[in-house]
């Protein structure tokens, strides 16, 4: 029992280290650091740095937060310990 | 039909829906009074978040603050979202399966300490006092705006709204009004920014008609970046709020101060299980980025609306100060608009050069609320626009006022004080401290202090260095005792407080500021507003520097952390 609750947050710690990866890659890399190197290529009128910055961002932070509460979901099951 | 006319009507309205409400979600226990019972459908919830977190100054400040620092306002919209991601993985989905009514109670128990929990309620009551101050005023402004009456009418009518639905239903009551303000708030912030993406690039949706070419074949970005390049100013889409440090370390900041603030995570405490906590999360990003992706959008068109309607491509055919539209008139009556005609030659020249430059002051916060008079949309688009302000403010105001009034009846009256206190009893209590809370609120809304407009950055920052760590490390550190906590989140605020006191000011008295505000003192270049991080990082490496050379945390809180990792009870 032990083992397996800590199996399953070591599961959920490789989860969120992925998706706290991206999290990083496309406001603070994409949107921050890297911005002018980005914004040499367009993105219909945006220049992609500036894209990424207001408005990529949020929608990819959107789409990681689904992607973590259904993985988790998947994971739960997985090691038996979903909500009955 | 008149302008005044329809905004008392649309506003009038509003309001009768708030109390509606008020009736129908009476609380009648202290677990509908403190999480409105806990069975909140995760859709619901996310949406009543949504109306929680975006306050006045998302609404009305947000896209004015991007309008003028173009790119580098990117910090508020990358800040202020990205907490959600941090909140969905890292705090909200255990606090929930802990079960506790408020932040302080679950510090107390993880941290098995009531000092702990008296620190927590300190940084707690700080950070929401100084932020609710922040919306009284917003409500203030909007109604005096708005429906022309005195700033102190305006002011006792939103108290009372609040103190009828909030004091009454507390979450219960809170959360329902919170939906409805949301509809509205999304309603009044997206209508005029599909009318002007529309009239500007002939694509009604603004977050695609930003990167869309305008009539005459520019891309309107670019358009914009020769517009105000041409007049002085810095380019639209590249100027940097001071530094990349400066800009990495602010969005940090907002993005974990956003997920400490009691207020937000005490959403989260409402829903019915721990995977509900998890959807609602995301959730409550999409309702706000619905919002937060526009604002790029009206912000741009804003700003190039508001130079073409001034600037000309011939400076001699500007427009004439005589010919000024009703909107200028109206804005400079209120005196967050300005015009001084230096070169006395009758006609406005707005530059981005000091010595010739004449509107000498253009308030930011006016851009969204006379965004529609700028571009001439009817009447009824204004006077939802004004509802939509109220709901934005009311909204983040009651959800702020059930934080501090939990925290007093629950974490500092029965979890301190009185704990054998019953619980109707404890519900008396917390409507009380509800309107005492609400009369707090009211006497700084009538007496704004000097520091209301650095309180929002100081309220951020608190939460960022005190709170979020505390809970963090609470959840993912099996060894974290008391003393390292209580340590930690003191010298996070504390140097946190000390950093923005020095260059602000000791309670934001200008002469007391012993450094100045000036750039050169700042740490690594980083402005007061954004310490929060810094602090956060003090706070960690405080804390476990204290629990290494302290007792170790008892068996029994080391088998409820391993509980509450699990959404399965036992």
């Amino acid at each position: 029992m032990a083992d397996n609750n800590n199996n399953y947050w070591k599961a959920n710690i490789a989860l969120i280290v992925k998706c706290l990866s991206i999290w990083f890659v496309v406001s603070y890399l994409f949107g921050i650091v890297l911005v002018d190197v980005l914004n040499t290529v367009r993105l219909g009128g945006y220049k992609l740095g500036f894209w990424f910055a207001q408005q990529g961002s949020i929608y990819t932070f959107v789409i990681l937060v689904f992607y973590y509460a259904k993985s988790m979901g998947k994971i739960d099951k997985e090691f038996g310990v979903d909500e009955k | 039909m008149d302008l005044q006319i329809l905004t008392f009507l649309v506003v009038g309205v509003t309001f009768a829906i708030y109390i509606g409400i008020a009736f129908w979600a009476r609380a009648g226990t202290t677990k509908e009074f403190y999480v409105a019972g806990g069975g909140i459908h995760p859709v619901a919830n996310g949406m009543a978040t949504a109306a929680d977190w975006m306050s006045a100054a998302s609404f009305i400040s947000m896209a004015g603050l991007i309008a003028f620092y173009g790119y580098g306002g990117s910090v508020f919209l990358m800040g202020w979202t990205g907490g959600y991601v941090l909140l969905a993985m890292l705090l909200a989905p255990y606090l929930r399966k802990h079960g506790s009514f408020t932040v302080p109670e679950f510090i107390s128990d993880r941290y098995y300490s009531k000092t702990a929990r008296v620190v927590a309620v300190i940084c707690l009551i700080i950070a929401s006092v100084t932020y609710v101050i922040g919306q009284m005023k917003g409500i203030g402004v909007a109604f005096s705006r708005f429906l022309e009456v005195d700033y102190e009418t305006g002011l006792v009518s939103g108290m009372v709204i609040v103190a009828f639905y909030a004091t009454m239903g507390g979450m219960k009551g809170i959360t329902y009004t919170q939906i409805a303000q949301y509809v509205i708030m999304i309603i009044a912030y997206t209508i005029p920014a599909i009318f002007i993406s529309f009239m500007l690039t002939g694509n009604p949706i603004p977050q695609l008609g930003l990167g869309s070419e305008m009539a005459d074949g520019t891309y309107l970005l670019d358009k914009l970046d020769q517009v105000v390049t041409q007049l002085g100013f810095a380019e639209y889409t590249t100027q940097a709020r001071l530094s990349t440090t400066n800009m990495f370390v602010y969005t940090l900041s907002l993005m974990i101060g956003t997920a400490g603030l009691p207020h937000v995570i005490m959403r989260f405490f409402t829903v019915s299980s721990v995977k509900a906590a998890r959807e609602s999360a995301g959730w409550a990003l999409v309702f706000i980025a619905l919002l937060y992706t526009t604002a790029p959008a009206v912000a741009a068109m804003a700003r190039l609306n508001l130079m073409q309607t001034i600037d000309q491509p011939n400076a001699e055919q500007n427009l004439a100060y005589a010919d000024r539209p009703a909107w200028f008139k109206n804005w400079e009556t209120t005196g967050l608009l300005k015009f001084e005609d230096k070169n006395g030659d009758g006609l406005i020249q707005y530059t981005g050069d000091k010595k010739t430059n004449e509107m000498v002051k253009v308030d930011r916060d006016i851009m969204v609320l006379a965004n529609p008079e700028i571009a001439g949309l009817p009447n009824w688009v204004i006077a939802i626009v004004a509802a939509g302000g109220l709901a934005a403010a009311l909204s983040t105001a009651a959800g702020l006022l059930l934080a501090i009034a939990s925290s007093i009846s629950h974490d500092l009256l029965k979890g301190v004080w009185r704990p054998n206190i019953s619980e109707k009893d404890e519900l008396k209590y917390s409507r009380i401290s509800m309107i005492g809370a609400i009369l707090i609120a009211g006497y700084y809304g009538f007496n704004p202090p000097d520091f209301a407009a650095g309180t929002v950055a100081l309220a951020f920052g608190l939460a960022a260095s005190s709170i979020f760590p505390a809970l963090m490390m609470g959840i993912f550190s099996k060894k974290m005792n008391k003393e390292g906590a209580i340590a930690g989140m003191l010298s996070g605020i504390g140097i946190t407080l000390l950093y923005v006191f020095q260059h602000k000011g000791i309670m934001f008295v200008q002469s007391t500021s012993f450094l100045g505000d000036m750039d050169p003192n700042w740490f690594l270049g980083i402005e007061p507003n954004a310490f929060g991080a810094i602090g956060a990082v003090v706070n960690f490496a405080v804390a476990f520097l204290v629990m290494s050379r302290t007792a170790k945390v008892p068996a029994e809180v080391e088998k409820m952390i391993e509980n509450i990792r699990v959404p399965a009870s036992n």
